[in-house]
């Protein structure tokens, strides 16, 4: 039996229901494990069970799993909190590896997003920000980050969502040390399956306004590299492992739509903003060329300090 | 003495809020309030990306409801783009949107709704959740597990991703529906439509009657409701016209692109998320017992403003709802009632999609999309309510200015209004427990997808 506690923070809970994905399996597992703390599925309240608390606490767990980036003080709060009451701590998904699709926020300033949401917006009547001082809501932090910079993180499953096999197979590795847990370390290019001419394209990097040349009817395995046939796909920059372990094509290649990087930098030191300019170049593109190249290239790490307001 | 009560997070559904029970000196309720505690700000970091790309952010916005915020995210693009989809396109996207229901509205009452109901209102947190309906009622949770499970693989067999789906593109679909997994979804389909008829049966005469008496007084206030309709005027998800009923039944009903006209949204600072409120009422009062300018989403609000459901099945089962409950039907834990109405209108209806011989076509998307400025509202309906995506775009069909009303916000008031009425019903001179305080939360529970 291992004791787990989970919690979501600047989330969308697509973590969480990718655990429930894990499907039959999960119920098999479910006598193994004891969730002691997970708000998407059990009644356990952060200020005792009447709210009588008046501090913040998670109970003890050997596992700790958090998806989400920390965007505002209770995310900080809550993260300190779990990283002090469990041993092992799994950042889940790409929002705690890297930041996420919120961290494309990091463009803005937070008084740029409360002005238009509490005032601007053509719907609104303006009112104040939220006042955090009189009323018990935490205040935002300027920056949405990923959960190691600011705590111990043992063990990184990124995918927006993760496929649900990563995550049953570390949990299966927490159950059994024989079961050794070993993620994709290539890029999604080297998983994916189309062909790949290597001859230089001389045209236009088309945006997705249009449909990639492809016969339905055949496999994704005949249709032409995206990149190749001009479309901005992230796989050379992505980790892969989106497929779980199918064995299948990368998901959104399968659906024949480009990646967009959601699985985060293909190694931890990898800056896709500096290496895309390099694999745009290979296949014959100018990547001067490529529009809104931080929403594209820091769709999903803009933590780490990679996305920042300009000017 | 007078104390405050914070109870959080609220558990069992999706997302990040709490609640605080203000007691006045003989403990009895003076006020109560529910808080959502963050605001991410996709309608600011949506400014400056390509059009065509948003429906790959936005469905970031609701890790249950991916598909929605995707597919309105794309009707609200292609009016930026004048782009006309075509037919089979149209029919792939509410394809998915069917499908994406049927997994979700079987997680919402089976491992977020029924422990309350299975395990009691009273049972103890650590059996109250999905662990212990899996002890109580094991042969059926393997079913429910394995049933969800089966229609989320579907889709994503198809679709490439079912949760934050990409395979709705500007214009239409990205690729087509063989006939071979035609034929497939098909059979998934069937299953799932008698698993969704058992389910709603079964909730019927064994759930819903035990908890008649809390139906009738927890979270229970008057409001208006807002929801979709086709031309007929009956329960719609994916596309037609939004109808705004007001407290006393009338209603108006227009086009996404008015929806300024009929909506307006209201601030307060104790919270982060908003207070749409009906525009014609002039303002928003968050009083349980005399609502101004409140109106809910979600499937109970679109029970009560379609005149039928869409479906034959669903439509037996709303007749047998309204015999009991009347129309507008304000009782709010009948929410769990109407999302298995709408489940089995979304198995009918996904039934009748893939026999309807233009969802195999290759006529999917439309050709010659430019970037151009424009600007377009989207809707469609989601698990907690009506999705409004409203964007701008410059000449290069970038995102100006985005506006986004979602489920959620419109039940703001709502489930306000809810756990105040609970929390005066059942806390009195001081007395309240675990218990209490669950009952109270139930009335929010009821809200969620």
């Amino acid at each position: 039996m291992v004791k787990i506690a989970e919690e979501w923070l600047n989330s969308c809970s697509g973590c969480e229901i990718a655990i429930l994905n894990i499907g039959d399996v999960l119920v098999d597992l479910l006598p193994s494990l004891e969730f002691v703390h997970i708000p998407v599925l059990i009644d356990k309240k952060y200020y005792g069970q009447t709210g009588e608390g008046t501090e913040l606490d998670i109970p003890e767990a050997v596992v700790g799993i958090v998806s989400g980036g920390v965007k505002n003080e209770e995310h900080l709060e809550v993260l300190k909190k779990m990283r002090e009451r469990v041993q092992i701590l799994i950042a889940l998904g790409t929002c705690a590896t890297d930041g996420g699709i919120p961290a494309l926020a990091n463009m803005y300033s937070n008084d740029e997003i409360r002005d238009f949401v509490y005032r601007d917006s053509p719907t609104t009547e303006a009112g104040p920000n939220p006042d955090v001082k009189g009323n018990h809501i935490p205040d935002m932090l300027e920056s949405c980050s990923a959960l190691d910079e600011h705590v111990k993180v043992d063990l990184k499953l990124p995918g927006c969502p993760p496929h649900p096999d990563w995550i049953a197979a570390a949990i299966l590795s927490l159950l059994d040390e024989k079961n050794v847990l070993e993620l994709p370390e290539k890029s999604v290019c080297d998983t994916c399956p189309t062909q790949r001419e290597r001859k230089k394209s001389m045209g236009d990097i088309r945006r997705m306004l249009e449909t990639p040349d492809y016969d339905p009817e055949k496999p994704i395995s005949e249709m032409r590299c995206l990149l190749e046939q001009g479309f901005m796909c992230l796989g050379p920059v992505t980790k892969a492992g989106c497929s779980g372990m199918t064995g299948e094509a990368p998901r959104c290649i399968s659906a024949r739509v480009p990646c967009r990087g959601c699985y985060g930098p293909v190694r931890d030191d990898r800056i896709p903003l500096v290496d895309y300019v390099g694999a745009l170049a290979t296949v014959g593109y100018d990547p001067s060329r490529m529009p809104d190249r931080r929403g594209y290239l820091c769709r999903f790490n803009g933590g780490h300090g990679v996305l920042k307001k300009l000017g | 003495m007078s104390k405050t009560l914070r109870v959080a997070p609220i558990t069992r559904i999706e997302g990040h809020a709490g609640f605080e029970i203000m007691l006045d000196d003989n403990g009895n309720v003076a006020d109560a309030r529910m808080q959502v505690m963050s605001l991410r700000g996709f309608e600011k970091f949506v400014v400056g990306r390509p059009v065509e790309e948003v429906s790959r952010i936005v469905n970031r916005i609701c890790g249950i409801c991916p598909w929605q915020h995707h597919l309105a995210s794309n009707k609200a693009a292609d009016l930026c783009l004048g782009a006309e989809v075509p037919e089979t396109g149209r029919k792939l996207r509410e394809l998915c949107q069917m499908l994406a229901y049927i997994p979700d509205k079987i997680l919402h009452f089976y491992f977020l709704a029924a422990p309350d109901f299975v395990m009691g209102p009273d049972a103890d947190y650590s059996v109250r959740n999905v662990v212990g309906v899996v002890g109580a009622v094991p042969d059926l949770a393997k079913q429910v597990v394995h049933m969800r499970y089966k229609t989320q693989m579907a889709l994503e067999k198809f679709a490439g991703k079912v949760i934050h789906p990409i395979a709705a593109v500007v214009g239409g679909f990205s690729k087509p529906l063989l006939e071979d997994e035609r034929k497939e979804l098909l059979e998934v389909v069937k299953e799932a439509k008698d698993f969704c008829l058992f389910t709603i049966k079964f909730a019927r005469e064994n759930v819903f009657p035990k908890y008649l008496e809390a139906v009738k007084t927890l979270g229970v206030f008057p409001s208006g409701y807002i929801g979709t309709v086709d031309g007929n005027g009956s329960l719609e998800l994916y596309d037609g016209q939004l109808r705004l009923m007001n407290i006393d039944g009338s209603y108006d009903q227009f086009d996404y692109s008015e929806y300024q006209d009929y909506i307006a949204e209201h601030v307060e600072d104790w919270s982060y998320l908003k207070f749409p409120y009906i525009k014609k009422a002039g303002g928003i009062k968050l009083d349980e017992n005399d609502p101004v300018g409140v109106y809910r989403s979600n499937c109970l609000a679109r029970v009560n403003v379609c005149d039928q459901m869409k479906t034959p099945l669903a439509q037996e089962e709303l007749e047998i709802f309204r015999k009991e409950f009347g129309r507008p039907a304000h009782l709010t834990l009948l929410y769990h009632w109407a999302r298995l109405i709408e489940l089995v209108q979304c198995c009918e209806r996904a039934e009748e999609l893939l026999n309807d011989p233009k969802i195999t076509g290759r006529e999917i998307r439309a050709e010659g999309i430019k970037p151009q400025a424009g600007e377009g509202v989207g809707c469609v309906e989601a698990p907690r309510g009506t999705l409004i995506h409203h964007y701008k775009t410059d000449s290069d069909g970038m995102v100006e200015q985005a506006n986004l009303i979602v489920g959620t916000t419109h039940n703001n008031a709502g489930m306000n209004l809810s756990i105040k009425q609970a929390a005066k019903a059942v806390i009195k001179d001081g007395k309240y427990d675990e218990e209490v305080m669950n009952l109270i939360e139930m009335a929010v529970r009821a809200y969620d997808p």
